[in-house]
């Protein structure tokens, strides 16, 4: 039923409307009820949508819902558009989002703000659905600043922490700088093209603008710029370390199926514009690739096992940028499904180990934990398998060997990009089993130590998250290993497929290459963290290699430097300008108020009868005056 | 209707009971005598009421009058039971008590 379309967002708004409105004086069990059934029903409601879109020409499924503003030449309607790439984004965000929400009925169970918590996830899951379902870039707009509220106010959720509430404001002010940039160059569009439809401004892009065209190039730049932002790519990254602040089912949330693939689907959706704008689709590629290193190195010493896994999520999203910068559209959507199956059961994971040690995020003191969460363990390591991309056996390892094949066949600077994707890979494998060595394997740290362990809300998710990260790969196969392309045929409609095919030696070669790479860091893992546990606490010897740790462990110092370079100069001028021309003028309105204020309080002193003669006076003098003219 | 009392006289009685109403209003600090001013202006107002109804020989100004009387004993009834709370509670009939800021 093409019908059913708006209530995959209805859905979810509905939730939380009624959790805002009425949540606080709910039962727990009503809360997580519509909570997490609230996005159930939206995956139920894009399940019923499918026969509709298999149906409608193009497999477009177009719905205008109504006219949201008229002005002039302006016209933008409400339009949902179901094609197959808002299909696939709409599949992640509802179903994966939909296990987070079910994990967070346990995982959140003793907190206080409750149905505060599922009324934002309910939101973000709305706004992030608008985002990927919108058919004009305003309605593509409110999503995309929806999600930069809600997780704005998912990672200050924990709000009595002063650090919490500041790493929201971070969060949400890194973003903005981004989507100013996107905000400009909507405008731009607008005014060059005459339009906010998608299809339409793409088209008339298309036609209007030659390929490396000023105008083209200026407008792809300002969207990567907005991309960059809420994709958490170099250089406005540092937000996402510190929206780790969050409880661990928002972080799965915002890395896995909302908000920073946004970016991704933000460049994939314009892709025409970018193919009309080489140099900048280059920077795309030349972003992602130092985005994914720098990221890698900065796992590599994270002590937090949130944090890595927040610099894992940056540099994957690294490589979704990889695949867009080479014109490898449908690879790059390819991996960020895979992606939000193993970085959702990976923080899930996490999740569910910080549970079961009393909110400890150090992994140094977590081990052992293999032999007594066995659950939790196969399924963090499937995860893990993932993103490493183990070869055959994971999603990973098929959507990442397709990226870094596209980037060897590139034209150009392909081989180089390729090879710093396939030194992040040896990257990836080596920092995700760190993890696994030091907190699942590694004897404990502190033995005796009481355990929860995870109910079945938990696990099943747990489980479920894990089939799909090690399955999901088969939908689409590389020719060498049987070549099976399902999940390009279906987004053939939408994405161009880069036409360029090496020599088949040449990508088995690179799969080879990618494979032994895999295992190569889940050996260098083991060999420096698992063989010997004793010195794993102590992993730096001499100076200036502790030195090194510690710059990745800052982020490569990014925070300190953009501290010195925008935020002290930005406050010392805000300091200085404190009473200045503009602000004494505004000052002095105020002053008046006050001032008026304070006069006319003086009449009503609450004394009867001195109110009652000025009445009488004043009716006397109409009187008066209504006799004597 | 030569022995009727003209209808300006009796206009003016009503203003002059009005006046006095008004001032006793206005002047008295005794809520018990603030509901009796209040009563001496009802009447004025009815009184104006029932010289106009006399002047046109017409029932209305007579039947506004009972309403003014079913109003009137409305308001003492209501009026007196505030007064006799506030003695009960503070002892005093000051209308100038009710005007204090902190409600009492």
């Amino acid at each position: 039923m093409a019908g059913a379309l708006p209530f995959v967002i209805a859905f979810p708004f509905a939730g939380f409307v009624i959790l805002a409105l009425a949540g606080a004086r709910m039962s727990r069990r009503a809360v997580a009820a519509i909570g997490a059934g609230s996005v159930g029903l939206a995956a139920a409601a894009a399940l019923v949508a499918i026969p509709a879109w298999l149906a409608a020409p193009h497999r477009e499924l177009v719905c205008t819902l109504w006219r949201w503003i008229e002005a002039g030449s302006l016209s933008t309607p409400i339009m949902l558009r179901l094609d197959a790439l808002s299909l696939v984004m709409t599949g992640v965000v509802t179903g994966v989002g939909f296990l987070i929400h079910l994990y967070s009925i346990e995982y959140m169970r003793d907190d206080d703000g409750y149905a505060r918590f599922f009324a934002a996830m309910n939101l973000f899951v709305a706004a992030m659905l608008v985002l990927v379902l919108a058919d004009t870039l305003v309605l593509l707009l409110l999503g995309w600043e929806g999600v930069g509220l809600c997780s704005y106010l998912l990672i200050g959720f924990w709000y009595r922490d002063p650090a919490n509430g500041r790493a929201a404001r971070k969060a949400f002010v890194v973003t903005r700088i981004g989507d100013t940039a996107m905000l400009i160059g909507l405008l731009v569009l607008f005014d060059r093209l005459g339009t906010f439809a998608i299809p339409e401004l793409m088209a008339r892009a298309a036609a209007r603008w030659p390929v490396g065209s000023p105008v083209a190039i200026a407008v792809a730049a300002l969207l990567l710029a907005g991309a960059v932002g809420k994709s958490a790519q170099l250089p406005l990254q540092t937000w996402l370390p510190d929206a780790m602040a969050g409880p661990t089912p928002v972080s799965a949330l915002i890395h896995a199926a909302t908000m920073v693939t946004a970016g991704v689907y933000l460049i994939a959706r314009t892709h025409v514009l970018f193919e009309l704008a080489p140099p900048v689709q280059t920077a795309v590629a030349v972003v992602g690739v130092l985005t994914l290193l720098m990221a890698s190195f900065a796992a590599l010493a994270q002590h937090d096992i949130k944090r890595v896994l927040a610099y894992s999520t940056i540099s994957q999203i690294g490589y979704m940028f990889l695949a867009l910068g080479v014109g490898a559209w449908t690879a790059a959507i390819f991996h960020l499904v895979t992606h939000a199956f193993f970085k959702a059961l990976l923080f899930l994971g996490a999740g569910a180990v910080i549970h079961a040690v009393d909110g400890e995020h150090d992994i140094f003191k977590m081990g052992g934990l293999a032999r007594r969460m066995p659950l939790t363990f196969w399924t963090f390591t499937a995860a893990s398998a993932s993103l490493a991309g183990l070869p055959l056996v994971t999603a990973g390892f098929y959507s990442k060997d397709l990226i870094l094949w596209r980037a060897l066949s590139a034209p150009g600077i392909g081989p180089l990009l390729w090879a710093g994707g396939l030194a992040g890979a040896f990257l990836t494998a080596v920092y995700i089993f760190r993890v696994v060595f030091i907190a699942f394997v590694r004897p404990a740290a502190e033995p005796g130590r009481a355990l929860h362990r995870p109910g079945p809300w938990i696990g099943v998710p747990l489980v479920v998250l894990a089939v799909l990260a090690l399955t999901a790969g088969a939908l689409e196969v590389p020719r060498t290993l049987g070549g099976v392309h399902l999940f390009s045929h279906l987004l053939s409609g939408v994405l161009p497929e880069a036409a360029h095919e090496g020599s088949l030696g040449l990508e088995a070669g690179a799969q080879l290459a990618a494979a032994v790479v895999a295992l190569a860091g889940v050996a260098v893992a083991w060999w420096a963290f698992g063989r010997r546990p004793e010195s794993v606490a102590a992993p730096l010897g001499t100076a200036p290699r502790r030195r090194v740790f510690e710059l990745w462990a800052d982020g490569w110092g990014f925070d300190a430097l953009y501290d010195r370079v925008v935020v002290r100069p930005l406050v010392r001028l805000s300091e200085a300008a404190k009473g200045d021309a503009i602000d004494a003028l505004a000052m002095s309105i105020a002053g008046l108020a006050v001032r008026l204020n304070r006069g006319l309080a003086l009449t009503q002193d609450g004394r009867v009868r001195r109110t009652l003669a000025v009445l009488a006076a004043g009716a006397v003098l109409v009187g008066a005056l209504a006799v004597l003219t | 209707m030569s022995g009727a009392v003209p209808m300006s006289w009796a206009l003016l009685l009503a203003l002059v009971l009005f006046a006095l109403g008004l001032i006793g209003l206005l002047v008295r600090r005794n809520l018990v005598f603030i509901l009796m001013s209040i009563e001496v202006m009802l009447n004025a107002a009815g009184l104006a009421f029932v010289a106009a109804g006399a002047r046109w020989g017409e029932p209305d100004g007579q039947v506004m009058f009972l309403f003014i009387l079913a109003v009137a004993a409305a308001e003492v009834a209501i009026g007196l039971a505030l007064v006799l709370q506030m003695w009960r509670r503070f002892g005093d009939v000051d209308a100038d008590l009710t005007g204090r800021r902190d409600g009492g």
